[in-house]
């Protein structure tokens, strides 16, 4: 069998969420291709290269491919895909807008951010916001999945040397032009790769409050995320947001701040390890998840948290 | 300008599903169904396009038996003009979907169709970008954002890193992320109209698609469950649990 992978990346590195669709891959079994479509991305082929379990990197670098619009990146995938039983990308909005896309091309289902390997064709995903876990078998040709990062622990960055073919195929889709991004900067670790994540939500009140959980987060060297209440309160960008519509994440340890708990954040981080909630409703859902419950006002926890770490 | 709105029946946003005790599936019985978040967002897109003058026309979609007549009931309460049911009683798969709203869209010519991301019971974010792949035409997903200038769509989604705008060229397929617009409530004479807007159906075979489910669900578990651990009293026993205990912090 061959599993075929489209790698994430920003055409400077490699993300990491690729060395965990990497493990899902190995769990399939299979020789693995990895397929870096972006443009001036020779870098990130070569680290592509370095990664366990990948026998070869198959480089598309155009400026069609720069922004990976799906319209041309699902046409080369489309080009690929003879060679392959499995076509793979990270259940990231990079992975979520293309594959399902190549997969109506190849004329067959796709399966949505999978979190568990049974067989090459039977998966664990989760669905009504992770209120069940399905397994469910697929009957194609061929099986376009996206998989979830969280759910496989990632396979080695480096100590290998696959070998590194150019492709020539260029698609330009004349119906579709990429015009601006405005993406986050940020020092903080990646929110779905941290190993600690704070959380705020509603509770914070302000954007400005927020400042007291980043000063946190800056000492334990951890991510920030927050509930839709608050992004969409406009404290915080749309791309901190955790839960079943956002990001899913499963850290070490999750502290959730002045967070109710409805069931659509608990979708997005109920897989944590540890987790904490400073509440200062006794009632709140988030303590039923909580391993560790602090009721208390924020604005005086936080600060005295931060002070003892 | 026509646009077409595919819109889910699903169950409320509010209710906590179980699993069947004997795990076959969910337990949807008695359970209180609405129409997809997601896809009242599209519907209230739409109904703004037409308010300001963009938009001529609101045509609404739905795949599925005849409860799903009340969702579309619901859609043109908020503003759509006419509906349409393709019936069927199996559980389509999402490519069986698409290849239906793309046999509508044939017919029907709409330059914008609207869906919302993803279905919150599947959770599958998927229908949108396999339509666009049968029609050939391009898609902007996760749209927090949607500006219409001729013939051309400028459209801002919402990304891991953060915002994304793109330029595309109509007819094309968007979907909707939660930041796109706040749906009104339709109004009580709004609903009392909505009785006498045209609903037709037709069956997928009228359309010339024939309904599959190639993924089959083989049994439903309910998640790892979580028990509810301490409380602690104050921040310092916060701590000394985290260092000592949970061994989660140096
Ligand atoms: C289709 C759909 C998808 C959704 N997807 C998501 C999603 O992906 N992620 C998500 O998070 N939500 C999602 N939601 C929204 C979700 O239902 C909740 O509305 C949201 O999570 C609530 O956010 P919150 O906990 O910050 O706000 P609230 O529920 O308002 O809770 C605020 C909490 O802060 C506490 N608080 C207030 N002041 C203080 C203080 N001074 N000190 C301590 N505690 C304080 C309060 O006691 C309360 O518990 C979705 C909803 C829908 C309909």
């Amino acid at each position: 069998m061959s599993i075929l992978i489209l790698a994430e990346h920003d055409n400077q590195t490699l993300k990491p969420v690729t060395l965990n669709v990497l493990a899902a891959a190995g769990e399939i079994g299979g020789d693995i291709t990895l397929l870096v479509a972006g443009h001036g991305c020779q870098a990130v082929a070569e680290q592509a290269a370095q990664a366990a379990g990948v026998s070869r990197v198959l480089l598309a670098d155009a400026p069609a491919y720069a922004h990976q619009l799906a319209e041309n990146v699902s046409k080369l995938l489309l080009n690929l895909a003879d060679d392959y039983e499995h076509i793979l990308a990270a259940a990231t909005t990079t992975g979520k807008n293309i594959l399902p896309r190549v997969a109506a091309l190849l004329g067959v289902n796709t399966l949505t951010d999978v979190l568990g390997v049974e067989s090459p064709k039977r998966f664990k995903r989760a669905i009504y916001a992770g209120n069940a876990i399905a397994t469910v078998e697929i009957d194609e040709p061929k099986v376009v999945m996206t998989i979830r990062g969280t759910a496989f622990d990632p396979v080695a960055a480096t100590g290998h040397n696959a070998s590194i073919t150019q492709l020539d195929q260029v698609y330009e889709s004349d119906d579709v032009s990429f015009r601006h991004e405005a993406l986050a900067a940020s020092d903080r670790p990646e929110l779905t790769a941290a190993r600690i994540v704070v959380s705020g939500g509603r509770g914070l009140g302000n954007g400005e409050n927020f400042d007291l959980l980043y000063q946190m987060a800056d000492k334990l060297g951890a991510a920030v995320g927050a509930s839709r209440a608050a992004v969409d309160a406009g404290y915080v960008p749309n791309d901190m947001q955790v839960g079943q519509t956002g990001k899913m994440v499963a850290p070490e340890l999750y502290i959730a701040v002045g967070i109710s708990g409805a069931i659509q954040h608990l979708a997005g981080m109920k897989d944590s390890k540890v987790i904490v909630a400073i509440n200062k409703d006794e009632e709140a859902p988030i303590f039923q998840v909580a391993d560790y419950g602090l009721v208390a006002d924020l604005f005086d926890a936080v600060p005295e948290l931060q002070a003892s770490l | 300008m026509k646009i077409l709105v595919a819109v889910k029946r699903v169950i409320d946003y509010n209710v906590k599903v179980r699993v069947k005790a004997d795990r076959t599936d969910v337990d949807l019985a008695n359970v209180k169904m609405a129409l997809n978040p997601f896809c009242e967002i599209a519907v209230e897109e739409a109904v703004r396009l037409k308010e300001q003058g963009v938009a001529s026309e609101i045509l609404v979609v739905s795949i599925g038996s005849k409860p799903c007549e009340e969702q579309l009931r619901t859609a043109l309460a908020l503003g759509a003009d006419r509906a349409l049911r393709v019936d069927t009683d199996v559980l389509p798969d999402a490519l069986s979907v698409a290849r239906v709203l793309a046999k509508v869209a044939e017919t029907e010519q709409p330059d914008l169709i609207l869906l919302g991301k993803q279905s919150i019971d599947s959770d599958n974010n998927q229908t949108g970008q396999m339509l666009a792949a049968l029609l050939d035409r391009p898609q902007a997903t996760f749209a927090s954002e949607v500006k219409i200038d001729g013939d051309q769509l400028q459209v801002t989604r919402e990304v891991d890193g953060g915002l994304q705008t793109l330029n595309l060229k109509m007819p094309a397929v968007v979907t909707t992320d939660l930041r796109l617009n706040e749906p009104r409530y339709a109004s009580l004479p709004n609903i009392m109209k909505a009785k006498k807007k045209p609903l037709e159906v037709k069956t997928p075979a009228d359309l010339g698609v024939s309904i599959s489910s190639q993924i089959k669900l083989i049994s439903v578990e309910p998640p790892a469950e979580r028990s509810a651990g301490i409380k602690v009293g104050s921040v310092a026993e916060l701590v000394e649990k985290l260092r000592n205990e949970a061994k989660v912090i140096a």
